[in-house]
């Protein structure tokens, strides 16, 4: 009521603008006690960084040919030379520079296809959720058609009708994913607006938009987050299926996928064309496996506690013992 | 029953539990002892994170990571609970000779099965009865329990009774296996205040029929006062006062039961005002070394704050407060 | 007590309900669904409260008694009957009225723990309201108007940084309150606001409930399930029972002459914390359990479980009629 009082207020909320940042670090240092979510943050860090830094880390073009080198063998054989690390393809490219260059495509399709098909994906099951009565009837309906279709179709259809590009394969392959996101949400939605607390908005007079973008979603964070990570996984190995059947990337741009269809025809005599991309996709859909399984561990507080208790339980009951010799010692003396 | 030279059916001794937590170590029992007598009723109360519950569930072997057991021991007839070598001694005396009935019965009970084949089930696992021995047996204990048409009964599943029902079934279940000494923990804290009434008039009559002992976990001093012989208080993971009822409620000593009873609404006097203690209880984490209640307490000394006390008042009745200390002495 | 609207406009009742009536949809029963089933939720219940006092709604669990409160606030279909709120009919108000009426009356949850989002801090959760209805223009205000309310209901200001779980059920449950008053109602309905709190917290948030009132002329309509905690807080008490009202009547005379059976069971199932006396207290207990609301038998609904059951109650319902000054009770026996 007294204005030193309200500054308390307002004083308490600038201190604790920096509070994330605690949370940040203590999810860090529990990622540090969970070796395989550890490993998997490491190598989807270790992809990005690749990816983004594809042109100076990469020895070669990845498009440039060399014909008088075709076909060349990984360092280790006879005839491998360090010029061409992994050894070259039949048209005498580089195999680890358009590895390298692939994990550009691959992230940048995973990433927009996860964005765009979760974001519509989630809109749409709020509404769906949360208006309930006709609105949910149609966007359900909706969803059930789509699932039905086979998806592959849809793709074909749309690929012969506009013709192959990134851009196409982020479209048909977001049409084809965000039923996903709609069905969780739409679940989440139905029960989380049973809750206390969205009834406690209504009574305050929120409006629905209000209500469903600060109350509801912010509580589905951690689940979507999870399933945003699954469904990247996914999206990954579909765009390699896409382009292995030359309805994704195009030549000459590369992709984990296409570099996998060009190299299956050489597989006898250069074994390397398909295990390394291949090898490639495989790395990168495990590593983000094991970030999205550490992560539905950290989301369910139940699961955290227990494994924080797993860890930590003997190195605290040392510091406490610590302290209770530390207490006793002045008390006997 | 207090002169017989036997040891007491049940003994806990100085335990402790924590809970280690992201927090902290959340110290949930700070050394809590405390015996139950053949035949007896015991009543532990507390408010939530008083431990009380922590109490009976290290009894029952039912603290589960990130809870441990780090300090005590309990015995049942004399021999340790918590005894690593007799572990498989243990287990038959947990289920058959002590007995737990929950919170919430839908939580304990299989919403698959009928109840009639999850009493049978315990009757032929515990006991080994044939099929139809455990049957009529479980009549038997549905009868006892004051459920009517017991044969219709057994063949319903648990969604298909009323709360106060299922609570029943509960009670018939903890009855089944004949046990010496039965935990009801908040046994109708879920239930309507008519329904409480009614469970609450059942554990009195069964009680006295069959001689159990019996631990009675509740918030409420209501139910304590009408059934049970011995009560503890419990606070921040401490007894505060313990002894038999009779005294306690008539004269409460520590400064907490009495804010306590004071505070429980009574529909047999008038009052304008409730009464409250102000403050909150500690936070276990970091427990205060001395008194618990200490910023809670109008009668506060010195002595408070550094050092727990444990005074013995006589007719099995101890509080731990200094301020009891100082009228004993006078 | 229509008599009573001539005496004056300060015994105009701020909230009149009249024959409300919620009847629920609960699906259909039978082969292709033939069946439909209805639940009768509160039935022909009429009741009124005046400026600055306070009803207690006593009733167990499926009584309809929170049912009844959230009619008032406009969140649940009234299927028959009419509310007034200060004379004016609100009974089938669109969802722009009860936007608009949320502004004078407002609900106080059972659950401290449910009732906060969790994601949001407590300046954001007692500021949303204010938001919401425009009432603050930036964040300056809103930590200024925050730190009021939360002075007002005995927490510090810097409260309002934190988030929910730094504090216990009864600190929250004064965070609700704070929620409660920011739009500076004038009825509020207490929907078992300290049943799910400490014996020794649940003292502290009453009275705070009741200085509020006092401080500025508030009327609550305060839900219990039972008669324990309402007899310090309430003017005039409602018992409920199966939809129905089965007595009201002035506090002092529910408690010391109660008429009707229900009423009386409920008085002796509270256990007093006293074990002589709770021993040699003569416990009325009424056996069996609340008829089924998807079928209620015809007539008076306690019927099953009273002691004094003759033949009228079993064929026609009683109403509720006035027994002495000060109290209506709906029983044919008593």
């Amino acid at each position: 009521m007294t204005p030193p009082r309200t500054d308390t207020l307002e004083q308490a909320l600038a201190e604790n603008r920096f509070e994330w940042w605690d949370s940040v670090c203590e999810l860090g240092r529990e990622l540090k006690r969970d070796k395989p979510g550890l490993i998997g943050v490491i190598l989807i860090t270790c992809l990005v960084l690749m990816a983004v830094f594809a042109p100076y880390i990469a020895p070669h073009d990845p498009a440039a040919q060399d014909l008088t080198a075709r076909l060349a063998p990984p360092v280790w054989y006879d005839k491998g030379t360090w010029d061409h690390m992994l050894g070259t393809d039949h048209l005498g490219r580089d195999v680890l520079s358009r590895a390298i260059h692939g994990a550009r495509v691959s992230l940048w399709v995973g990433a927009a296809v996860v964005l765009c098909a979760g974001g519509f994906g989630v809109v749409m099951g709020l509404m769906a959720g949360y208006l309930g009565g006709r609105t949910d009837a149609f966007i359900m309906r909706w969803i059930d058609t789509q699932v039905a279709f086979p998806g592959l179709l849809l793709a074909l259809i749309i690929l012969a009708v506009i013709g192959p590009s990134l851009t196409t394969v982020v479209v048909v392959l977001a049409l084809n994913g965000w039923m996903v996101y709609g069905r969780m949400t739409r679940s989440a939605v139905l029960s989380i607006r049973q809750s206390p607390y969205v009834e406690a908005a209504e009574v305050v007079g929120c409006r629905w938009p209000r209500i469903l973008f600060r109350h509801i979603l912010p509580n589905l964070t951690s689940p979507l987050l999870t399933l945003g990570i699954l469904e990247f996984a996914r999206i990954v190995l579909a765009e390699a299926a896409l382009s292995f059947l030359g309805l994704g990337i195009q030549p000459p741009a590369t992709s984990w996928g296409l570099d996998v269809a060009m190299g299956k025809n050489y597989m006898f005599m250069a074994w390397w064309l398909v295990t390394i991309p291949g090898c490639a996709i495989a790395v990168t859909v495990l590593a983000i496996n094991l970030v999205a399984s550490w992560l539905r561990l950290i989301s369910d507080p139940q699961e955290r506690e227990k494994q924080f208790a797993r860890h930590m339980a003997k190195g605290m009951r040392k510091n406490m013992q610590a302290e209770n010799d530390k207490e006793r010692q002045p008390e006997t003396s | 029953m207090n002169t017989s030279p036997k040891a007491p059916l049940l003994e806990v001794r100085d335990l402790v539990v924590n809970f280690y937590t992201r927090g902290g170590v959340v110290q949930a029992s700070r050394g809590v002892s405390f015996q139950v007598d053949y035949g007896q009723t015991l009543g532990i109360v507390g408010e939530s994170g008083s431990g009380k519950s922590v109490a009976v569930q290290a009894v029952m072997g039912l603290i589960f990571n990130p809870g441990r057991i780090e300090g005590g021991d309990i015995f049942f007839k004399g021999r340790s609970l918590l005894d690593p070598a007799g572990k498989k001694r243990v287990r038959q005396v947990r289920g058959k000779e002590i007995a737990m009935i929950f919170q919430d019965p839908m939580t304990s009970l299989n919403p698959v099965f009928t109840i009639g084949t999850q009493i049978t089930e315990v009757l032929r696992h515990h006991l080994g009865m044939t099929k139809d021995q455990a049957k009529k047996r479980a009549m038997d204990l549905l009868d006892m329990v004051d459920i009517n048409a017991p044969e219709k009964r057994l063949k319903q599943y648990p969604h298909e009774m009323s709360g106060g029902m299922r609570q029943r079934v509960m009670i018939a279940m903890a009855l089944a296996c004949e046990p010496q000494l039965i935990i009801a923990d908040e046994p109708t804290t879920a239930l309507d205040v008519t329904i409480q009434a009614q469970i609450l008039e059942l554990l009195t009559d069964l009680q006295q029929r069959l001689n159990v002992s019996v631990i009675l976990i509740t918030h409420d001093l209501g139910v304590v006062a009408q059934l049970c012989h011995r009560v503890a208080v419990m606070y921040a993971g401490r007894i505060v006062e313990v002894g038999d009822a009779d005294p306690v409620f008539a004269a409460p000593v520590h400064p907490y039961t009495r804010g306590l009873i004071r505070a429980t609404p009574r529909l047999d006097a008038v009052t304008d005002r409730m009464v409250s203690i102000d403050g909150v209880p500690p936070d276990l984490i970091s427990p205060p070394k001395g008194c618990a209640f200490f910023p809670r307490c109008d009668q506060a000394g010195k002595a408070c704050s550094r050092m727990q006390a444990l005074i013995a008042l006589g007719d099995d009745r101890h509080v731990s407060c200094w301020c009891a200390a100082k009228e004993v002495t006078r | 007590m229509t008599g009573q609207t001539l005496e004056g406009r300060s015994d105009q009742p701020l909230v009149d309900v009249r024959n409300l009536s919620v009847l629920f949809d609960a699906g259909r029963a039978g082969f292709w669904g033939r069946k439909r089933l209805t639940v009768h939720a509160v039935e022909n219940v009429s009741f009124d409260i005046r400026p600055g006092e306070t009803l207690g709604l006593v009733g167990e669990s499926g009584s309809g008694k929170s049912t009844t409160g959230r009619a008032i606030l406009g969140r649940v279909p009234v299927s028959q009957g009419h509310i007034y709120f200060q004379g004016k009919e609100i009974t089938h108000a669109g969802k722009n009225r009860v936007r608009e009426l949320s502004r004078d009356m407002q609900l106080v949850f059972q659950d401290p723990y449910a009732s906060l989002n969790p994601r949001m801090k407590i300046i954001d959760i007692v500021a949303e309201p204010l938001r919401v209805h425009g009432m603050v223009k930036n964040t300056k205000a809103a930590a200024k108007e925050v730190a009021r309310l939360l002075e007002l209901v005995g927490l510090p200001p810097d409260a309002g940084a934190r988030y929910p779980h730094a504090f216990s059920g009864g600190q929250r449950q004064r965070v609700g309150i704070a929620r409660a008053l920011a739009l500076k109602p004038r009825f509020i309905v207490a929907d078992e606001p300290v049943s799910a709190l400490d014996v020794s917290i649940r003292a502290q948030v009453v009275n705070l409930m009741q200085d509020l009132q006092a401080q500025f002329g508030l009327s609550y309509l305060f839900i219990a399930h039972d008669l324990a905690v309402v007899r310090h807080i309430s003017h005039r008490i409602a018992i409920m029972y199966a939809g129905n009202i089965v007595e009201l009547a002035e506090r002092h005379l529910i408690y010391d002459s109660p008429v009707h059976p229900y009423t009386r069971a409920l008085l002796s199932a509270v256990p007093v914390p006293d074990p002589p006396v709770q021993r040699a207290r003569q416990r009325i207990t009424c056996p069996g359990e609340p008829p089924n609301p998807l079928n209620p038998p015809s007539g008076c609904r306690f019927q099953s479980r009273c002691p004094y059951v003759t033949g009228t109650c079993r064929e026609k319902a009683p109403e509720l009629a006035r027994r002495r000054p000060g109290q209506m009770a709906a029983c044919w026996n008593c």
